[in-house]
């Protein structure tokens, strides 16, 4: 009885926090540990219920930890791992990631993907993002070695990327060009009869000027870039979790700002975790959250009090981030274009790949927004591939004119209503909350990248290799649209 | 202790191998699969974080010495050429090269070469054969870049060459007619969509290449690709299971579900 007081005391609650992790604290924070303890031993008195000190706690996530990720998919494995790589000293920082479903049957970055990955944007930040995802790609067996596990297998098609614009488009499309060339991407552009010597299937009709992604782009199998990430972050002392996060419990405190106006700075000291089918939950203590939940980061943001306020102020500035529900179609056509093509963008917004050696291609196009689907399910309108895909195509690829839909599945875009662009780095008001979201259709080939930034940012405070400052928060209460342009 | 020998030249075997088992081993077997060749290094390392945490440098080192030997050498191309150059670091991996109208340079068994084609600055390099070289992306850089006139390449049997390398070879597009890529182990018909750009290309081997899904339907799509291309391979039948005197069932009955 006295031993199992002891277990309980001395629990790893008090054995692992001490040693590795307050090595600037010189106090031993006495009185904390002794009420702790106190508490501990009431518990066990004959006349309190002795049983709920003993049952299994080992599906609940731990009641401390540093850093909380919200968010298992790819953003939120990319930023555990460079926390974990980043640190100074190994296991130094306790990092929870907490994902509401780990079979991720609707995670946007993970098997629903297109899994496509290019360089040409517009904005320079986005092709260095880019141009860094794709070195992590071709070196991930070093990044993501696990000694005795076999390694990682992409399957990446080096296809590249084709872009096409009408006359309208043809002038920013040289513009773009120019910028993805000064920061290193290999990318030609082709006139109309250049484009139809080099892919003859292409009906040229309505095409200005193309540009066409020489190496580093193309597309891999998000799946296994996923699996090998959770992998190789487990073996590095990432815990996980199962659950939903319900509740912030945060502090406020008013600070006089810049120009002499109270500011109300907001800090989160606990999130609750709730198990999936049961009421139960876990306080969770933590220094600092990550919003990495893609398309609820919304919904979280809002839990933790982000745009309760007047509209137009800081605090009124809500969180543009939504889910927007895209359909992604796979279908067979054996007289389609050969085993060269590109991952082909048209005009009209829709584009298509290769799947495979069996004549089967994958492709889909976002809607405008009068059209948008209503994100409440994964439902799969198959009306909109014939009214709106299959036109288009045909028109692009004759040979499409005749080809058989197989499958088809929706998922959702993590899409940012204000920009379209991500949400990177601390909240101004809420100190300790970071983002890590809203790349809306892009983010699987920026995760990387991102993940790099936000663990610098809160290891070292300030962006060192990709500067992302144009992506901070501060730009929706600014009204500082960074507009991207090539949304596929 | 029931075999101390045996034990022990386990442990012997492990440090004289060195990395070679532990690359072996993670590259080749799954976890948890061949429970009874488990080197004393694996055994210590799922006990001791300490053995674990060498095991891992150990496997990093390996990474970083191929790297060491696919380095760009900047030095030597600013005094001699970019031809110069190319054909040092091939020599240096064990390959060998030919300069236009002059003879193969081969190293011997000891990996020695003869220093006489540092004079050939302005010489164009023909021909390179880094079979079984340790040659990978970044190497591939040294070659793809600088020679600008090679017509031959032979890629057999090198062990790091995968598709990312093949998407590196577009440079050459407009001199190289010859490529060989038999028994590489790493390249798959992903890799073979991106030599498309290679229209000069009129002769190229695709035999024996393990991680090809489907080698007879890759063999076609990659003619069709090339069409002015003379391409080696495996057998178009090579993929059909049915003997000539059975029937195939599709044509058996129009009905299909």
């Amino acid at each position: 009885m006295f031993r199992r007081v002891l277990q309980l005391g001395l629990g790893p609650g008090l054995l692992t926090r001490g040693l590795s992790t307050r090595r600037g604290v010189s106090t031993l924070d006495w009185d904390a540990k002794v009420s702790e303890f106190k508490k501990k031993i009431e518990c066990i008195l004959p006349g309190k219920p002795w049983e709920t000190q003993l049952y299994d706690t080992s599906h609940l996530p731990p009641e401390q930890s540093d850093v909380v990720i919200i968010g298992g998919g790819i953003f939120g494995l990319s930023v555990a791992f460079w926390l974990k790589k980043l640190e100074k000293k190994q296991d130094a920082i306790r990092v929870l990631v907490v994902d509401q479903d780990h079979t991720y049957s609707q995670a946007s970055s993970a098997g629903l993907s297109v899994g496509g990955i290019w360089q040409q944007f517009s904005m320079p930040e986005n092709v260095r993002l880019s141009l860094f995802s794709v070195e992590f790609l071709r070196n991930i067996n070093e990044y993501l070695a696990v000694v005795d596990a076999p390694p990682v297998d992409l399957r990446f098609n080096p296809s590249g990327c084709l872009l096409l614009a009408s006359e309208k488009d043809a002038a920013a499309l040289e513009n773009n060009v120019k910028i993805q060339r000064q920061e290193g991407a290999k990318v030609c552009l082709m006139s109309p009869e250049q484009l139809q010597n080099k892919f003859p299937w292409v009906n040229t009709e309505g095409v200005a000027l193309a540009s066409y992604g020489m190496e580093n782009e193309g597309w891999f199998d998000a799946w296994s870039l996923l699996q090998g990430l959770r992998r190789k972050v487990r073996s590095m002392g990432v815990l996980f979790c199962q659950g939903e996060v319900t509740r912030f419990i945060t502090s406020s405190s008013c600070v006089e700002g810049p120009n002499g106006e109270e500011m109300v700075l907001k800090r989160i000291h606990k999130l609750h975790v709730k198990m999936d089918k049961s009421l139960e939950y876990q306080p969770v203590e933590c220094a600092i959250v990550i919003n990495a939940a893609g398309a609820w980061s919304g919904h979280i943001a809002k839990l933790a009090g982000i745009g309760k306020g007047p509209p137009g102020t800081l605090q009124g500035t809500k969180l543009p981030v939504e889910p927007r529900k895209r359909y992604v179609y796979l279908w067979h056509c054996p007289q389609g274009p050969g085993l060269e093509t590109p991952l082909v963008a048209d005009t009209s917004g829709v584009y298509f790949r290769r799947e495979g050696l069996g004549s089967n291609y994958l492709g889909g196009c976002s809607p405008t927004e009068e059209e948008e689907p209503d994100p409440a399910n994964l439902e799969v309108d198959h009306d909109f591939f014939q009214n709106k895909v299959w036109p288009h195509l045909a028109q692009r690829v004759p040979a499409f004119q005749t080809l058989k839909v197989q499958s088809a599945w929706a998922g959702y875009y993590d899409y940012n209503t204000f920009d379209q662009n991500g949400v990177v780095g601390p909240h101004p008001l809420v100190v300790n909350m970071y983002f890590a979201t809203g790349f809306s259709g892009h983010g699987l080939q920026h995760a990387l990248g991102v993940g790099r930034a936000v663990a610098e940012v809160v290891l070292e405070g300030e962006f060192k290799t990709i500067n992302m400052s144009p992506f901070l928060f501060t730009r929706f209460y600014l009204e500082d649209k960074l507009q991207e342009y090539n949304i596929l | 202790m029931a075999a101390p020998w045996a034990f022990l030249r386990l442990g012997i075997r492990e440090w004289n191998g060195g990395t070679r088992s532990i690359h072996g081993m993670s590259e080749s077997v799954a976890p948890g699969g061949n429970q009874k060749r488990r080197t004393l290094l694996q055994y210590l390392g799922d006990h001791f974080y300490d053995i674990q945490a060498l095991r891992e440098f150990l496997l990093l080192r390996q990474m970083l010495k191929l790297n060491r030997k696919n380095r760009s050498f900047i030095g030597i191309n600013e005094k001699y050429g970019p031809y110069v150059t190319g054909a040092l670091f091939i020599l240096k991996l064990g390959g060998a090269v030919k300069f236009q109208d002059k003879e193969w340079i081969r190293p011997n068994e000891r990996g020695r070469f003869s220093a006489d084609f540092l004079a050939f600055r302005e010489v164009p390099v023909e021909a390179v054969d880094a079979s079984g070289c340790a040659i990978n992306y970044l190497g591939l850089d040294n070659l793809s870049v600088a020679l600008k006139e090679l017509q031959s390449l032979s890629l057999q049997r090198c062990p790091n060459v995968d598709d990312w390398c093949l998407s590196r070879l577009y440079p050459l597009a407009g001199s190289l007619q010859e490529l060989l890529l038999a028994g590489c182990p790493r390249v798959s018909e992903r890799g073979l969509a991106c030599l498309h750009h290679l229209q000069n290309l009129r002769r190229l081997d695709i035999s024996d290449l393990p991680a090809v899904s489907h080698p007879g339907l890759t063999h076609i799509l990659v003619e069709e690709m090339l069409p002015h291309c003379e391409v080696l391979g495996a057998d178009w039948a090579q993929g059909l299971k049915l003997g000539p005197e059975q029937q195939p069932q599709d044509t058996s009955s129009p009905v299909s579900a």
